[in-house]
């Protein structure tokens, strides 16, 4: 059954776009704002970080238009829920807006997120009124206590956040999909075009990408090329794809060869 | 004079008696800005209201790009 055509609907709010972009680690503000608009996105991430008083005119998102797209703050940095709940209410205080991207990783090496932290702080920021969208291995159990709990999206990884390695959780992330009554935003650890449209033409709802956008050779280009892939595994999931088969299925005709065949 | 800590640093501040003079003070931009002072948020519009007083834990934070 080819699935709806219609926009992402997150907690009532639509978005055309599908593909989420996060800000970090561009080469320079030009750039960032350059490639935000190429890759079509309507829905950012940002960090929150302590100012540096030496240098308290940071220009990392000065560029950054706000009346083109809705700002996702995270709470990266926090290692536990109890400062993810304080990184969420920092973040609902610059916002105005109580939309949050939940994220509990405390160690620095895969920064994997913590699920029973995570689990905890969605608990607690849904009751106080956030909407969150919580980072979380590709566990299937663990998607569907975060919906259970109030969360508005679950965002299984990929792979480590970073990493470019692609849908290495790709067999939980079905089943994620198959389970789910929350859009799934396929976040971190997509590194190409294709690793995008893969995840869409699985039936995720979304796909969140930073690194392989900010880091690229050319940014701008790279954010296209992501839309054009996020927006090519949508057209393919409607479309219904062909069942794999063991054999091959001929494309041309087996009859009317120019030959004689013996019988 | 007041000693106060901000971002986890020890401060000698005399001539702010609020969090907005104190952001003058440092050359803080308000713009883009949370302030929260001894575990509470300072709401944006009440940084001009808000006093600060020898002791006081005082953080600011703002956005910057992140995934």
């Amino acid at each position: 059954m080819p699935a709806e055509h219609g926009p992402l609907v997150i907690a009532g709010v639509e978005f055309a776009s599908r593909l989420l972009v996060g800000t970090g680690k561009f080469p320079d503000p030009r750039v960032m704002a350059a490639a935000l608009d190429a890759s079509g996105t309507q829905l950012v991430t940002a960090a929150l970080r302590r100012v540096d008083l030496q240098n308290p005119h940071d220009p990392t998102l000065s560029h950054l238009d706000l009346t083109k797209y809705r700002l996702l703050p995270n709470t990266s940095g926090a290692r536990d829920a109890d400062e993810a709940v304080r990184l969420a209410r920092l973040a609902r205080a610059a916002t105005g807006n109580n939309w949050i991207k939940l994220e509990v990783t405390p160690e620095p090496t895969y920064l994997l997120p913590d699920p029973v932290e995570t689990l905890k702080a969605a608990e607690r920021l849904v009751q106080d009124g956030f909407v969150v969208l919580p980072y979380m291995n590709a566990d299937p159990i663990l998607a569907r206590r975060l919906a259970d709990v109030g969360c508005a999206t679950v965002m299984p990884l990929a792979a480590p956040i970073g990493s470019a390695r692609g849908l290495r959780t790709r067999d939980q992330i079905e089943i994620i999909i198959a389970q789910a009554t929350v859009p799934v935003v396929v976040d971190a650890g997509l590194g190409l075009p294709s690793h995008a449209a893969e995840a869409m033409e699985m039936g995720a709802d979304a796909v969140l990408v930073n690194t392989a956008i900010a880091i690229a050779d050319d940014p701008v280009q790279m954010a296209r090329a992501f839309k054009l892939a996020a927006e090519a595994g949508v057209l393919a999931r409607l479309a219904g794809a062909a069942e794999t088969t063991a054999h091959a299925r001929a494309s041309s005709p087996l009859t009317g060869f120019l030959r004689n065949d013996t019988p | 004079m007041i000693r106060i800590s901000i971002n986890g640093e020890a401060h000698e501040i005399s001539g702010a008696a609020t969090v907005g003079e104190l952001l003058t003070l440092l050359n803080v931009p308000p713009a883009n800005l949370v302030v929260e002072r001894n575990g509470d948020v300072v709401a944006p519009g009440r940084l001009a209201q808000t006093p600060i007083a020898d002791g006081d834990v005082i953080e600011l934070v703002r956005f910057v790009g992140g995934g």
